[in-house]
């Protein structure tokens, strides 16, 4: 690995935006989660479900803050690393890229109004009102900027005459190939690990002895909301492997290992491959599974990456990414599904010591699962910046010192994210849900 | 008017809108820390952190929405500025992490701390310094292109008269506009103790900021002649401008109207900027991109003109109601509503 402009820019992206979708992550599917619970405290008159919302908006406060920094740093880094990359692509998806901000003001405006306003109007259904432009702004920036990466994995919507753009069509570019499957795929998992990272954080008090109403109440709404979001997150993560099947199939072919054409594809799980004889060891091998993954028939064809030029073979890593998420949504999957069949028959103790373990050990794995997706589909998209059309070596920046700028967002990012866990710990610490509980109490 | 006008007048109205918003921002950041150290703090805080709270990730979109509206109508700019500004661009970057995470981890999370309060200010002083650059860069000479190359001459930068002069002119235009903008909220707050102070902040910097004006227009005669003769074209903005900088201080001065006095203080730079931006026109960056030279293609440049229009009616309704809430309701002003 030779350390040029390239590969530092490469790093550099990959630390930002490795941090910002964590936040980004919680910043699309928190305010839908505090919305839900505030709505259902005002439909039954809950006090609980209301000081839920407010307690989780108070936290949220702080990771917006972080998602919104490194939001504009890596807004900035675009123009700063990949400049030819952005003068080049900035003519088709500048569109999606200023739609983003719009949905970044209104989101910004609504959720000023929404923190400061709990108390202040007589209905309590009009501060509820002002959530419902927060979820749609913040749901609507993951849409937009996923367009943006889909035109990276499938782009379309303009005619390259001699390195020059031509017929250029934004809402083409837009509405990609690939728009459907990765929009529905990022803004599914973000409320599924939303829903996931709430629900830990409950079951890690739960498990420190704080077993009354107010917890089971906030554990049932965030794992049953979870085990949908985790339905709807799977059956939209196999159509993104159908879409890889057949616009990007080098990149299934290296996830998968799967190095001959051929039909009837076994699936592999895990293992070591030796990279001599391309022989894959100790791996889990599903028979016909690959076919059915990709086209949906265990007889399909399967491209193998004998079909592919040697210099355009994705790192063969992503293998072990691809298994992770996937096994991590599994794991999510049951574990939701067990949680609400047992509500239902009442027959099994949800408050068991080793089930809420569990779920304190999703909130972290959920958040596991979106890093090894997203490292996933953007290393499987290499050598290419824009699939087919722009190598990334040929987008980054040729100046010097992008090493230095390396060290100093680690150095921002190692402190951001300690401060970020400290503030909010502390801030939950000095004011406990057990005040305002006695509050409610009082109030009854 | 033709779409590449159309683009640059919007991206500028944007901007402008940051350089009001952000400043109000930025100075309070530094009169927080000011406060601080001479052991005023309680008087003028609670002002601050009561008008900043809700709004501080809107100041933050203007911003935004200026450099990813300019990369999109002027896609060129992202090849030469995204070039020539990696080191001082991720250092402003930096700076406005720090900043906004630490207002939210102080504001909102702990009790505050010495630290935060210290960096919310000094950083107050060097985001507005180091995005001003971008201004300075633009009047060229700082940037070369040599073998389809693009070098940034961070020597010159330095050691120019001219870019030093907009630095100066920069941050003492944000304390300014900071301490007139907060003197009209104590005001309205009927916080006698705060207005005062601020108050005697506001006079304090007004007369510097038509200094230090000066002094730019006398540097940039040397720097960029071709542009300081087409300021004279327009003379009658910067005439406008110090015009309504006379009626501001004057009403400040009467302890009058300090609602109107800083509409006055938002005119005066109003024509400032303006004033500067069209004799700017039709460069982008001196001698490499023009409006016309930089501009996308036709149709994306149409769709963004229309998202903008879009985008704007959803946006400007939303704005009013933030501003009602939060300027405009004397009781939340005034802390008696939470
Ligand atoms: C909680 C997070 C999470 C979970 C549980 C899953 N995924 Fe995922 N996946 C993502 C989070 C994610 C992601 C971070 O959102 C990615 C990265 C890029 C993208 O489009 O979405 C992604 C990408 C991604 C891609 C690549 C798309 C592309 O490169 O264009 C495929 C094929 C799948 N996923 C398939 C699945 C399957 C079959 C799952 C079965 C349960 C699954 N994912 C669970
Ligand atoms: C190239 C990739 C990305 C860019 C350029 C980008 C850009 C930005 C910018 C500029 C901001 C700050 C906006 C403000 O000032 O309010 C931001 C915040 C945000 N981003 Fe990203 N972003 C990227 C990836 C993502 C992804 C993948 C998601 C969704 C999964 C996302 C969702 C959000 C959200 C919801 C916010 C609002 C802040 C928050 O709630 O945490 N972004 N982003
Ligand atoms: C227009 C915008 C984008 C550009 C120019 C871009 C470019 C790149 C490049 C060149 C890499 C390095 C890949 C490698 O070294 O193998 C990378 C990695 C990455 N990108 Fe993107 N990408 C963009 C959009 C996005 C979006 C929207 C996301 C979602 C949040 C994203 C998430 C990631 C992640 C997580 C990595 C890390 C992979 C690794 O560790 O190498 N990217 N990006």
């Amino acid at each position: 690995m030779e350390l040029d402009s390239a590969m530092l820019s490469r790093l550099l992206t990959s630390l930002t935006l490795g941090f910002h979708i964590i936040f980004a992550t919680l910043g699309v599917g928190v305010p839908l989660l505090i919305s839900l619970a505030e709505w259902i405290g005002i439909k039954r008159n809950d006090p609980y479900y209301t000081l839920l919302a407010r307690r989780w908006a108070r936290g949220f406060v702080v990771t917006v803050a972080v998602g919104v920094v490194t939001g504009t740093a890596i807004g900035l880094q675009l123009s700063l690393l990949w400049p030819n990359f952005m003068q080049l692509a900035g003519q088709v998806i500048s569109l999606p890229l200023f739609l983003e901000t719009f949905a970044f003001f209104f989101e910004a405006i609504f959720l000023g109004i929404y923190l400061y306003t709990w108390d202040r109007f007589k209905k309590p259904i009009y501060h509820w009102l002002i959530s419902i432009p927060v979820v749609i702004g913040s749901t609507l920036s993951a849409v937009f900027i996923s367009t943006v990466n889909a035109f990276m994995n499938s782009p379309q919507g303009f005619d390259m005459v001699d390195g020059v753009l031509t017929n250029i069509q934004p809402l083409a570019a837009m509405f990609n190939p690939a728009t459907p499957t990765k929009v529905g795929h990022v803004v599914m998992s973000a409320y599924l690990t939303s829903a996931i990272v709430l629900a830990a954080i409950t079951a890690f008090h739960m498990l420190k002895g704080k077993r009354s109403t107010y917890y089971r109440k906030a554990l049932k709404l965030t794992m049953t909301a979870g085990f949908i979001f985790a339905i709807g997150t799977a059956v939209i993560g196999d159509f993104s492997g159908k879409y890889l099947a057949e616009y990007q199939p080098s990149k299934l072919a290296a996830a998968e290992w799967h190095f001959e054409t051929s039909e009837n594809a076994d699936l592999v799980v895990g293992g070591f491959l030796n990279d001599e004889t391309n022989e894959v060891k100790y791996g889990l091998v599903l028979p016909n599974f690959l076919s059915i993954l990709a086209h949906g028939d265990p007889n399909a064809e399967v491209m193998g990456l004998d079909q592919v030029p040697e210099d355009e073979v994705p790192p063969l890593y992503i293998h072990y990414l691809f298994d992770g998420m996937v096994g991590i949504g599994m794991f999510l999957a049951a574990l939701t599904f067990f949680f609400v069949i047992a509500l239902r028959l009442k027959r099994f103790n949800t408050e068991n010591k080793w089930f809420l373990r569990l779920i304190v050990l999703a909130g972290p794995l959920s958040v596991l699962a979106i890093e090894f997706g997203w490292i996933f589909s953007e290393v499987g998209r290499q050598p290419w910046i824009l699939w087919d059309i722009m190598r990334t070596g040929h987008a980054a920046t040729s100046a010097n010192g992008v090493g230095w700028m390396f060290v100093l967002f680690l150095l921002l990012y190692i402190v951001l994210g300690t401060l970020c866990v400290t503030v909010l710990r502390k801030m939950f610490k000095t004011n406990p849900a057990e005040n305002e509980l006695e509050e409610i109490a009082r109030k009854k | 008017m033709d779409i590449q006008l159309l683009g640059i007048t919007v991206l500028w109205v944007f901007l402008y809108g940051y350089l009001i918003t952000a400043s109000i921002d930025f100075g309070a950041g530094f009169f927080a820390y000011y406060g601080e150290l001479t052991g005023r703090d309680h008087i003028i805080n609670k002002i601050i952190s009561r008008y900043l709270s809700p709004v501080w990730e809107v100041t933050n979109v203007f911003f935004v929405f200026f450099f990813v509206g300019l990369v999109g109508f002027f896609p060129d700019t992202a090849y030469y500025y995204g070039t020539a500004l990696l080191v001082p661009g991720s250092i402003a970057i930096i700076l406005l992490a720090i900043r906004g995470s630490f207002y939210a981890f102080g504001n909102y999370g702990a009790k505050k701390s010495r630290v935060y309060t210290f960096l919310y200010g000094v950083t107050g002083l060097l985001i507005p310094a180091s995005l001003s650059t971008a201004l300075t860069l633009s009047e060229g000479g700082f940037i070369e292109e040599v073998n389809g190359e693009v070098k940034f001459l961070a020597g010159e930068l330095f050691s120019s008269f001219y870019s030093w002069s907009v630095v100066l002119l920069a941050i003492v235009s944000v304390l300014f506009i900071s301490a007139a903008f907060l003197t009209y909220y104590a005001s309205r707050a009927n916080d006698e103790p705060a207005l005062e102070l601020l108050r005697k902040y506001a006079l304090f910097w007004s007369a510097p900021t038509i200094l230090s004006s000066i002094l730019v227009f006398v540097a940039l005669q040397q720097h960029n002649s071709v542009h300081f003769e087409r300021t004279l074209d327009y003379a009658w903005f910067f005439i406008a401008s110090l015009f309504c900088f006379l009626i501001a201080t004057y009403l400040i001065f009467q302890r009058k109207r300090y609602g109107t006095a800083f509409i006055f203080v938002m005119l005066q730079f109003f024509f400032a900027f303006f004033g500067y931006g069209i004799s700017h026109l039709p460069w982008i960056l001196y001698d490499h991109i023009t409006i016309y030279s930089g501009y996308t293609n036709e149709t994306t440049g149409v769709y963004l003109v229309i998202a903008f229009i879009a985008g704007l009616c959803l946006l400007v309704p939303s704005l009013v109601l933030l501003m009602r809430l939060f300027l405009f309701d004397a009781e939340y002003v005034k802390g008696n509503k939470s």
